[in-house]
Formats: structure tokens, C-alpha cells, sequence
């Protein structure tokens, strides 16, 4: 395959010679799929917990969705997105399509059910364990989801890359609602869309290489950050 | 400070990266077809009018059926299009100001080099077409109401052929742009309709070449209209206007003439003044 070959040379030359386009598209897809991680954390995790170690009507078909919504589809939510935001939707006053902030929108819509049911389940099973301690040191509901979710944040911090990992790769709900404009909303992956029907396609690969490098990055920058963490407490 | 207040703040800033966009001065959206974008045209012609006008122009490249119907949204301020009684439809029906001619190019029917149909050469594109059915040979369509996917319905028609009837079979509808379903096409060894610049601007043509070309029902040209800002009052009808007026100037015209692949022309400027 001189597709293949051809695309780990282009990856290597895209990255050797710095290309200022690229770091650009490296940039916003950063920004926009941190950034949806971040949204969908502060949604995401407190409502995980409240569901893990609330007890109310309903709550195993809560359970249920969430776990179900993981499986979102990043066109369909593309679609509502768009939907909501075009100007003729409730939304379109505010002009959001079409820019990075859509992008964000989108994705979050994604990462927080991940979040969430992962949350969910790892603060459940510390509840588990944790459960009477708490309720004989007589602290409030509100102070036990923050405790655990705090005990739990080794476990989260994988919840969190889990969702990363869904943002940055998808392209289905970002093209619909990023539009794929140039130099404004055109991330790593809907490069690689673009190129490939350009028939660019060791391009196109070589721009998948460079993507997959940049999310296992990220993923060792956590888990050394993880790993100071275990040695800081326990050593 | 607390604790608290720095959290607050650590999501103030998250939010506030999450929420930025790159601030630009006065910018307008072209809703527009994905052979204007995949041939490179916009890449070359665009910044010579921002760099006259102060004006960015973003591109939002899909199908014509869909560049329509966002534009018919109201998410866009200029429709550059390719599907002549659909662009005049949208103005008849209010949502644009009016149409212009812009360019034109045209379709050619590239197929695998083997040719299973016998097609190739020949300079009567509804014929082929014909041969084409009658021998069962692989037909990749767009299959997504896209320009190219109207101009291959009519073109059907006047062979007196429902390829439908043969969907999954030898007629292969892809529902996706140009690009992918040339792609597509290369894989299985099968015939599609395709403008002539996304062709020539092509890079992965492996055993395909060009088998109909020359028929004058294979013309292909491209309008620009304005999106109504009476229908949709945040249109910015001046830039948009500007922009379009510049298209159909000299300057314009010129620049249009003079973006080529290999030294092929790919558009051929005909706005009337």
C-alpha cells in the first residue's frame, strides 16, 4: 500500500515543518473539544453523582437513559444542533452557527452523558463502600457528593479522557454546525473528510496520524499528572 | 481568595476559551456547492476580494440541495449554486433577490478504462446512459439532490431509464458529494457523472478516465443570488452584495479565468453585464 507509506511520510512532514495551517486546526480542535469536556464536566459530573447517591421515583430509568445516551449520534445531534441554532430555529437570534461556539455546543451534548454515567456508576460503588462512615460523620447529601466525587477523581480523570477522546474524533455534529469554514471552524476531523473527498487521501491519513499522536498526548499528559497525584498522596 | 472564588473563576476562564471566536471584521457566509470549494477556486479567488474589501468570506461547501435549503434558513448571506430551476425557484419564492449568471464548466461521465459499457468516446451523453443500463454496468450517483445529482436525474430521463428501479444493483447511489463518490467510484470500477473541475482537480482518479464528454446537455452553470434580507433581516445585504458584484466584474471575471489546474481552465466566466 504506497497510500499507507505516502501517509506517514506526509504525517512526518506536516509535523517536521511546523505548518502554521495545521497548528491552527490543531489549535481549534483543542480548544473546541476541551472546551466541550469542560461544559459537559460541570454538567455532567454533579448530576452523575446526585443520581448515584440520590434515591427517588424513576431513578433506575434515569440510570438506563444515561447509560443509553452514550451512544448518541454525533449526526443526529449535528442535526438538532443545527436545528435549534439555524436563524430560522428558537435559537437562531443569537447567530451561533457556523462558529467554534457551535461546535462546542454540540460536542458537550455528546461527552455529558459519558460523563455522567461513568460518574454515576465509580461515585455508586465508593457510596457503597463509604456509605455509613458518611452518615455517622452526620455531613449533608450535598457535602457527600463532593467528597466522593472528590475520592473519586482518579477514576473521573478516565471518564474525562473517555470524553475527550468522543470529542476530539468525531466529525458528524461538528461539520453540520461548524460548517467546515475555513481558517473558522475546520478542525482536525473534518480535514480529514475534506482531503479525503479530494481524493488526497494518503493527506488525509497523514493528518489521521497526527490526530491519533495528539490524543495520545493527551492521554499521557493526564496520567502522568495522574500519577504525581498517587505518589503526592500516598507517598 | 477562597477556595470557591477560584473555582468560580477557573469556569469563568474554561468558558470563556470554550466560547471564544476569532474575532474578524465584517465577514459574510457563502452557502456554496463542494466542486467550487474542492477545485481550489474559492482558495485562490477569495482572498484577492478580502484583500480589496476588508470583507472575510466563509464558505460553507455542501450540496447544492442543501446549500438551498440553509440558505432558505436564513445561514447564509450569498447562495453560489449550480441547479438552475432550483436557484430560480428560491427566488420566486422570496428568499433571494435575484440570480445571476457567474460561470460555467461542464459534466463529463468518467468510467473504469476497460470501458464494460462501450461508452467511451462517444459525444452523446444520453445514449451512453442507455448503454450503460443496458449492459448492467456499475453507475455511481450522488443519490443526494445535490446539482449533479439533478443534472444526472434529467439526464435519465431523457434516456427513458429508471436507474432506481436497479438500486443495489448495478446503480449505485453513494448520498454523498462529489468527491466521495468519486472515490467511490475508483473502488468499484464503475461510471459517474462528475463537473469538470472537481475531475481534474481529483487526486485519487486510479483506473478511472474520462468516456462522454463535449454533449451540450452536459453544460454545467453556476449562479449567485443573494439571500432576501427582507426574509431574513440579519443578511448582510451590502457585504453580500459586494461580493457579488465584485464576482461579476472584470476583476472578477478575470480571476475566475485564470484559476487553472495542469494549465486547465476549470471555470469559464459568463456573468452578463
Amino acid at each position: 500500500m504506497s497510500d499507507l507509506a505516502t501517509a506517514f511520510r506526509d504525517a512526518l512532514d506536516l509535523l517536521l515543518s511546523l505548518d502554521p495551517e495545521l497548528a491552527a486546526i490543531v489549535a481549534l480542535s483543542l480548544q473546541v473539544s476541551l472546551g466541550a469536556v469542560a461544559v459537559a464536566a460541570l454538567v455532567g459530573m454533579p448530576l452523575g453523582a446526585v443520581v448515584a447517591v440520590g434515591r427517588f421515583p424513576g431513578r433506575m430509568a434515569v440510570v438506563v437513559l444515561m447509560n443509553a445516551l452514550m451512544g448518541l449520534p454525533p449526526v443526529v445531534v449535528g442535526l438538532v444542533v443545527y436545528l435549534l441554532l439555524s436563524r430560522a430555529g428558537p435559537l437562531g437570534a443569537f447567530g451561533l452557527l457556523y462558529t467554534p461556539t457551535a461546535m462546542v455546543i454540540a460536542q458537550a451534548v455528546l461527552v455529558t452523558p459519558i460523563i455522567a454515567a461513568l460518574t454515576r456508576q465509580t461515585v455508586e460503588d465508593l457510596w457503597g463502600e463509604y456509605e455509613e462512615q458518611l452518615r455517622v460523620l452526620g455531613v449533608s447529601r450535598l457535602e457527600m457528593v463532593a467528597t466522593l466525587l472528590w475520592d473519586a477523581r482518579p477514576s473521573l480523570l478516565t471518564g474525562l479522557l473517555a470524553g475527550f477522546g468522543r470529542a476530539v474524533a468525531e466529525v458528524g455534529a461538528v461539520i453540520i454546525v461548524g460548517g467546515n469554514i475555513n481558517h473558522v471552524t475546520r478542525v482536525m476531523t473534518t480535514t480529514i473528510a475534506l482531503e479525503t473527498s479530494k481524493g488526497n487521501l494518503s493527506l488525509a491519513l497523514g493528518l489521521g496520524i497526527i490526530l491519533v499522536a495528539i490524543t495520545v498526548t493527551v492521554s499521557a499528559l493526564v496520567m502522568a499528572m495522574r500519577g504525581r497525584e498517587g505518589r503526592a498522596v500516598h507517598g | 481568595m477562597t477556595r470557591n472564588s477560584l473555582r468560580a473563576r477557573l469556569a469563568t476562564a474554561v468558558l470563556a476559551l470554550a466560547l471564544a471566536a476569532p474575532a474578524a471584521a465584517e465577514s459574510i457566509i457563502v452557502q456554496s456547492t463542494t466542486s467550487t470549494q474542492n477545485s481550489g477556486l474559492l482558495d485562490v479567488i477569495l482572498p484577492q476580494f478580502t484583500a480589496k474589501t476588508g470583507i472575510e468570506v466563509r464558505v460553507v461547501a455542501v450540496g447544492t440541495g442543501q446549500a438551498i435549503k440553509n440558505a432558505t434558513n436564513g445561514d447564509g448571506d450569498v447562495l453560489l449554486v449550480h441547479a438552475r430551476a432550483a436557484e430560480e425557484k428560491f427566488v420566486a419564492d422570496g428568499f433571494g433577490v435575484e440570480r445571476f449568471d457567474l460561470m460555467y464548466n461542464d459534466f463529463v461521465v468518467v468510467g473504469p478504462k476497460a470501458d464494460p459499457a462501450g461508452v467511451a468516446g462517444t459525444g452523446d451523453v444520453v445514449a451512453a446512459l442507455g448503454k450503460i443500463a443496458a449492459t448492467t454496468s456499475a453507475f455511481a450517483s450522488r443519490g443526494d439532490d445535490s446539482g449533479t445529482h439533478k443534472k444526472e436525474r434529467s439526464l435519465w430521463k431523457l434516456a427513458g431509464v429508471d436507474p432506481t428501479s436497479a438500486s443495489g444493483a448495478w446503480y449505485r447511489e453513494t448520498g454523498s458529494g462529489m468527491g466521495a463518490t468519486l472515490n467511490a467510484a475508483a473502488g468499484m470500477g464503475a461510471y459517474t457523472l462528475t463537473d469538470r473541475a472537481t475531475w481534474i482537480a481529483f487526486e485519487n482518479k486510479a483506473d478511472l478516465a474520462i468516456a462522454v464528454e463535449g454533449d451540450t446537455r452536459l453544460f454545467n452553470q453556476y449562479g449567485v443570488i443573494l439571500v432576501s434580507p427582507q426574509k431574513h433581516p440579519h443578511v448582510k445585504a451590502k457585504s453580500g452584495q459586494a461580493f457579488i458584484d465584485w464576482l461579476r466584474s472584470d476583476e472578477g471575471q478575470s480571476a475566475i479565468a485564470a484559476f487553472r489546474i495542469d494549465g486547465q481552465q476549470l471555470f469559464f466566466p459568463n456573468a452578463k453585464r
